[in-house]
């Protein structure tokens, strides 16, 4: 007797990128059952690995290694196959008397707006923004951007931002308007512009910076990591390194709505992951920032926390995790959000550990443990 | 581009490839042409594209963990002139876990 066919089930996939490659995690529908594949790229150092939304076909991955320079691998059958970009983000050559800019790695990657299929912009180490417009084969630079002279005084050097050198990252399409972009320097702070990355304007106002240095000046502001609230695009959520924040367009002051953090956990931290349908619920995950900034979990006890409310209230969401004596932390791009319902939720860990949560964050299991630290979680419908 | 004997005619260059750069080359020798590294590095991206942007830069600088050695002399200088029949080393050069 002929079987008939099951229709495949077919969960989300992670994309877990680390310091030495990448692995993918593949989920049933149900989200219960993960295989992990991999590693690929064994040793390379791997920032940023995004499925296209608009085709679920196109993988794009970040990638340098310890000896060679920064470049972009592409797949179109999810790893199994990988090409390599005809021409990788890279600056225009420096004019005489000009610094001259070398992209060190690209850092983050983001497919453009649906109504242009193939378009991509990627931000990069030191702070670049670059696009292609044929699915990540060839990327230019953003002149309007890279070139500004607003933002050539933001850009850091070697001493400046993360000890892996500043980044341009958070990079938002407006899904109601191409045109409209928003990205984060760190150091530099949050710009955005309406013409297409021609022209850019700062996005600072209300947010705080480290004490004693001046407020008004963009270069002193670290926002760690800003997202575009997809259920409501005017909703912007950051977190900075100096709190949580939101902000309703058109208003352009940020509002601090990590002050209603615990005060034993502060609201600093790198990841902002945003529901996607309601504009009023958002994720975090607190490090230690005081002292001399330890960047772990606090007290050694990671927790996400959750507001259902646009920030006025915070929740604690630790159920599964360890309880004490666990110095992981996330780095920006290692936690996110499926479109499940209810949410799943994802992140990555300095200490190589990929954990989910398949309720919006009432209780977490571990998926995958003894990985290379990592750097990005993404995910991701493959299409059938 | 071998010659009647076999062997690489006077102009090119062997050139042996370190492991992170042989999935380009596919092979831990290869051969290119030019008569100053700048010219064999372009050679080379001819044959295996891609390969030069993995070791210079956009600005024309050779990447810091990468080092080129000819006749047992480091090359800092794209533009230095290279002897027909040379071989050029291409080393990695990096520490730490």
């Amino acid at each position: 007797m002929a079987a008939r066919k099951r229709k495949p089930t077919r969960g989300p996939t992670l994309f877990v990128a680390t310091r030495k490659g990448l692995w993918l995690l593949h989920g049933d529908a149900a989200r219960r059952r993960w295989r992990l594949d991999g590693p690929h790229f064994l040793g390379h150092v791997l920032t940023h690995v995004v499925l296209d939304p608009r085709d679920g076909r196109t993988l794009l991955a970040a990638a340098k290694t310890g000896h060679l320079g920064p470049t972009v691998f592409r797949s179109t059958d999810l790893g199994e196959t990988w090409k390599e970009a005809a021409r990788p983000p890279a600056f225009r050559k420096a004019r005489p008397g000009e610094a001259a800019r070398a992209v060190d790695h690209t850092f983050w990657l983001t497919p453009g707006h649906p109504d242009r299929p193939g378009s991509w912009y990627a931000g990069t180490s030191p702070q670049g923004l670059f696009h292609s417009g044929d699915g990540g084969v060839t990327w230019e630079p953003v002149a309007g951007f890279n070139d500004a002279p607003e933002i050539l005084p933001l850009l850091g050097g070697p001493q400046d931002g993360t000890p892996d050198g500043p980044k341009l990252h958070s990079v938002n399409v407006d899904p109601r308007d191409p045109d409209h972009l928003l990205l984060g320097m760190s150091s530099g702070g949050v710009h955005e512009s309406v013409d297409g990355g021609r022209t850019w304007a700062r996005l600072i106002d209300g947010m705080e910076v480290v004490e004693g240095f001046d407020v008004r000046d963009a270069g002193f502001h670290d926002p760690h990591c800003v997202r575009l609230s997809p259920a409501d695009p005017d909703r912007l959520w950051q977190q900075n390194h100096c709190g949580i924040y939101r902000l309703d367009r058109p208003a352009t002051t940020w509002e601090r709505v990590g002050r209603a953090m615990p005060a034993a956990v502060g609201d600093v931290g790198f990841p902002m992951v945003v529901h996607p349908r309601d504009a009023d619920v958002a994720w975090v995950f607190p490090m230690d920032g005081t002292t001399v900034w330890p960047r772990t979990s606090p007290g050694g006890k990671p927790a996400a926390y959750l507001t259902r409310d646009g920030g006025r209230r915070w929740r604690r969401l630790a159920n599964g995790f360890p309880r004490g004596q666990a110095w992981w932390t996330v780095k920006r791009q290692a936690m996110t959000a499926d479109a499940g319902a209810p949410v799943g939720l994802y992140l990555g860990t300095t200490g190589g550990e990929v954990w989910a949560s398949r309720d919006e964050g009432a209780r977490w299991g571990c998926l995958a443990r003894h990985l290379p630290e990592i750097y990005a979680v993404e995910a991701g419908v493959p299409a059938r | 581009m071998t010659g009647a004997a076999g062997r690489p005619p006077l102009e090119a260059m062997r050139v042996h490839v370190p492991t992170p750069l042989r999935s380009y080359t596919g092979a831990s020798e290869v051969e290119a042409e030019g008569a100053t590294l700048a010219a064999v590095l372009a050679d080379l991206d001819r044959r295996y594209p891609g390969l030069r942007f993995r070791v210079v830069d956009e600005q024309d600088r050779l990447r810091p963990h990468v080092r080129f050695f000819v006749d047992g002399e480091q090359l800092f200088d794209l533009g230095r002139p290279l002897r027909p029949g040379a071989e050029l080393f291409v080393v990695q050069a990096l520490s730490g876990g």
